[in-house]
């Protein structure tokens, strides 16, 4: 099985996942008692954002082994983890508004970790344009690994500043020092959302690095928009 | 250590003198900081909005902006004559090169800062009298951030296309933490707060002073290499 289709393969299984993920959201876990059937967008929500910087910190660690190594396989990687972060952080700032109308009374508010998201998203379509700007392959790989790890410092600052600039947004309930204040009906929607989600991420990154060996063996070089 | 120093100020000097004797820079630069600031008065309603609390915003955009003029510059001088090659053959250091383009972006910045500062006092008439001291500390931490990054990228999209539209597309996000902590300090000193209240924030942008410090002296060398 070639690698293209193995990627195809694990995103219809997480396609599938995602599917039940739905079905288990809206059918077999509770309302929430304040928050209404809005709560349900939690589940899509949080895992996309937490793929979101996860794939920011990916591609980071993607870039100090490149540098020391110069393999072209953490390049390749590098890229697709970017594309895949920047796909996923636009599911996180498009669903976070639809939840924000009807809680908060608003689409956007300039609120630390909205503003956080937006900047994420501005860091990755950032990294993909150094990286259509470039034409020499190896280059391209060098500045868009110092352009990585300098992204994956900032995502600290970025959470230190939630915590120092007034929030709106709920604390996290999740991933937090204490244990999840969850009932465990929610808790264990939310976990097997965030398995589909990761499992998104490793079909789509999969498909994206195929692709770019493709790309590469016939030799067409890079397009502009890489 | 000394010898590195040594490098670095033979570097900074040169840049330095460069900058002094034909003045173009530095002067378009002070002049579009008086012209930022000019615009800035026409483009709010004075009955509608006390200045005092537009004031940090003010500032700040203002030397955003200025700062990012000045790191256009940083090495696009370098371009002509293949003076970038010279500069990469000679037996200097790549961290010396680094904190030499360093220390002259800072005073280029300051000077600017240095006009910016009493214009925006003279124009808004802000009273910084009494917080004159801490204001320019953290003027002084918050550029030194900005610098120390914008540095790096400017090194790093010397050799792309559209060199001077992607610098600023790829800095901004990184400018936005200390930018948050410096209007967050600068509001609280403007509005007669004790510094004890803005310490949050002082931490956060003295940490990104040396984070970014210390990576970009790291994350250079492999920017300028060919």
């Amino acid at each position: 099985m070639s690698l293209t289709q193995k990627g195809r393969w694990i995103t219809v299984v997480a396609l599938v996942c995602l599917a039940a993920v739905y079905v288990r959201a809206l059918a077999f876990t509770p309302v929430e008692r304040l928050q209404g059937p809005a709560q349900k967008i939690f589940y899509l929500h949080v895992p996309a954002a937490i793929w979101t910087e996860a794939a920011m910190i990916l591609v980071g660690l993607a870039g100090i082994f490149y540098l020391f190594l110069k393999d072209p396989r953490l390049d390749r990687f590098a890229e697709a983890s970017a594309e895949v972060g920047t796909v996923f952080a636009t599911i996180v700032l498009t669903t976070g508004p639809i939840w924000g109308k009807p809680i908060w009374g608003t689409w956007w508010t300039w609120d630390a970790r909205l503003t956080t998201t937006l900047l994420l998203f501005f860091l990755y379509v950032g990294y993909l344009l150094v990286r259509g700007a470039v034409r020499d392959p190896g280059l391209r790989a060098r500045y868009a690994a110092v352009l990585g790890i300098c992204g994956m410092c900032l995502v600290p600052f970025i959470h230190l500043s939630v915590f120092l600039f007034r929030t709106l947004h709920p604390q996290p309930i999740i991933l937090k020092p204490s244990a999840p204040s969850l009932p465990s009906s929610m808790l264990a929607t939310w976990l097997f959302s965030l398995a589909a989600f990761t499992l998104l991420y490793v079909g789509f990154v999969t498909q994206r690095y195929a692709l770019s060996l493709v790309r590469d063996a016939h030799g067409g070089g890079s397009p502009g928009h890489a | 250590m000394r010898e590195l120093i040594a490098q670095a100020w033979t570097v900074a000097r040169k840049d330095l003198v460069l900058e002094f004797r034909t003045r173009t820079a530095l002067v378009s630069a002070v002049v579009f900081t008086a012209l930022v600031l000019t615009v800035f008065n026409f483009g709010r309603d004075p009955t509608a909005v006390p200045t005092i609390d537009l004031a940090p915003t003010i500032l700040w955009v203002t030397f955003t902006f200025a700062a990012m003029l000045a790191l256009n510059r940083a090495f696009q001088l370098e371009l002509e004559n293949q003076a970038l090659e010279g500069l990469l053959v000679s037996p200097l250091s790549r961290t010396s090169l680094y904190w030499g383009k360093l220390i002259a972006n800072l005073v280029f910045v300051a000077v600017v800062e240095g006009v910016g500062l009493p214009l925006f006092v003279l124009f808004f008439d802000v009273p910084v009298g009494r917080v004159l001291v801490p204001l320019i500390g953290v003027i002084a931490l918050a550029t030194l951030g900005f610098v120390a990054v914008g540095t790096l990228f400017s090194a790093l999209v010397i050799r792309t296309r559209f060199a001077e539209l992607l610098l600023v597309v790829i800095l901004l996000p990184f400018l936005v933490p200390p930018l948050i902590g410096a209007v967050q300090v600068t509001a609280r000193l403007l509005g007669g707060r004790p510094l004890s209240e803005s310490v949050g924030y002082l931490k956060l942008l003295a940490a990104y002073d040396i984070v970014f410090v210390s990576l970009a002296s790291f994350l250079f060398r492999f920017t300028v290499d060919e």
